[in-house]
């Protein structure tokens, strides 16, 4: 079982992101847990500057808007 | 199809000039386009109807296609000015000049209110000094490209010119001014104890392909989101146009009012909206004989003071740091509305 978490206040991107990785996780039958955190302390831990932001593995490996399908899918296949 | 989809990508620099052929052409054809089918529909020539019609069927897909176009390329030109870059150029910056780079910056760089906060901390940590952060702060929702150009394609280029020059000297003031009030201690106190960071910034490998793409993810999210606020806009201005008598609005926000100008950013605090929200009632305002200073100052209050970003900031600010920056932004805002009152 994997932890993706997004980082975000809960705007409307944020949920949008964690709906689409969800989504694309259960479509490619990965086992998935997507974390919100929304704390801004612990979103600061991560540095990074702008909101929506994923990280997989304690690593940023986005930042900004909604990620694209082909991304999510990338990240989901190297799981 | 997908050859089509292919295209940009292969040879992006073909696109780019033919798409901006294609964009003047179409824009060019607009008003005669426009006129031929008001012409083939059963409108008495020269009646009001006819004038409502004929300056929806103009106005809408001239504002829609102008809006395309400039979210294209500002999507391209936010791709070289990520928030990333904007803090190395800020970084440990003198005030003054940092104020007034701050605030250009805040034009360029794509910024959601959402991130403001995120935003905030890295420019903190980075020691971007407070005031030219503010600058950036207030500058970025304020002054960008889709109140510039809806402006711009509704109201004419002096309105949009006023409102981009006012924008930009409010940002670079309000924000020296809080930087001369020394208020550092004002933020709360894990934002004050977090390690400084030293900014840097990966090496830019993004193709001209890339920002094409990087253009077309705007237009599809930013034009996707705003064009029914622009037809309604667009629909209130050409009912207006044709029907409504002028100086409707004179006595209530007329030039001559002096108190309206208060009034007007009084009310826009509480509301919330984007560029693309507020055009309508401007629109629907101005029309009716409000007066210019006035409904610009009601625009920025909306925009630039809103309620629910003042309760996301308060989680890295104290209550007097925000009383500050509403104070300060709202003075700014209160001279532009008089100024422009008094001049025009």
């Amino acid at each position: 079982m994997t932890t993706i978490k997004v980082l975000g206040s809960g705007c409307s991107s944020c949920k949008a992101t964690v709906k689409l990785i969800e989504d694309m996780a259960s479509a490619a039958g990965k086992s998935v847990t997507v974390q919100k955190v929304e704390d801004f302390q612990d979103i600061a831990r991560y540095a990074v500057m702008s909101t929506p932001s994923v990280v997989i593995d304690e690593k940023v490996v986005h930042a900004g808007g909604v990620p694209g399908r082909e991304k999510v899918e990338g990240w989901l296949s190297a799981l | 199809m997908n050859a089509a989809l292919a295209f940009p990508r292969l040879r992006p620099r073909l696109f780019l000039g033919l798409a901006i052929v294609l964009w003047f052409v179409t824009y060019r054809s607009l008003a005669p386009m426009a006129a031929a089918l008001v012409a083939a529909l059963p409108i008495t020539p020269g009646s009001r109807l006819a004038d409502s019609v004929t300056f929806f069927l103009y106005d809408a897909p001239k504002v829609l296609l102008l809006l395309t176009g400039v979210v294209m390329v500002m999507g391209m030109i936010n791709s070289y000015f990520t928030a990333e870059r904007t803090r190395v150029l800020l970084a440990g910056r003198a005030e003054g000049v940092g104020n007034v780079m701050a605030a250009s910056l805040g034009i360029v760089t794509p910024f959601c209110s959402c991130s403001a906060v995120p935003l905030f901390i890295g420019f903190v940590q980075a020691g971007v000094p407070l005031g030219i952060t503010f600058s950036f702060l207030i500058a970025a929702p304020m002054v960008n490209e889709i109140a510039l150009t809806l402006l711009f394609g509704m109201f004419g280029f002096r309105v949009a010119a006023l409102y981009l020059g006012l924008g930009l000297s409010i940002a670079i003031i309000a924000g020296w001014v809080i930087g001369k009030l020394k208020m550092e201690t004002s933020l709360e106190d894990w934002v004050q104890q977090m390690p400084k960071t030293q900014a840097s910034v990966a090496d830019d490998t993004l193709t001209l392909a890339d920002r094409i793409q990087a253009g077309f993810a705007s237009v599809h999210e930013i034009v996707g989101k705003v064009w029914p606020y622009v037809l309604g806009g667009i629909l209130i201005g050409a009912v207006i146009h044709g029907y409504v008598p002028e100086a409707f609005m004179v006595r209530i926000m007329g030039r001559d009012a002096w108190w309206s100008v208060p009034l007007a950013v009084l009310i826009g605090i509480p509301m919330y909206t984007n560029a693309a929200g507020i055009i309508p009632i401007v629109g629907a305002l101005l029309a009716k004989g409000a007066a210019l200073g006035t409904v610009l100052a009601f625009m920025m209050s909306v925009i630039a003071l809103s309620l629910p970003e003042m309760i996301i900031l308060r989680k890295v600010l104290k209550v007097r740091l925000i009383l500050t920056f509403v104070g300060v932004v709202g003075c700014g805002i209160l001279a532009v509305g008089y100024i422009f009152n008094a001049v025009l």
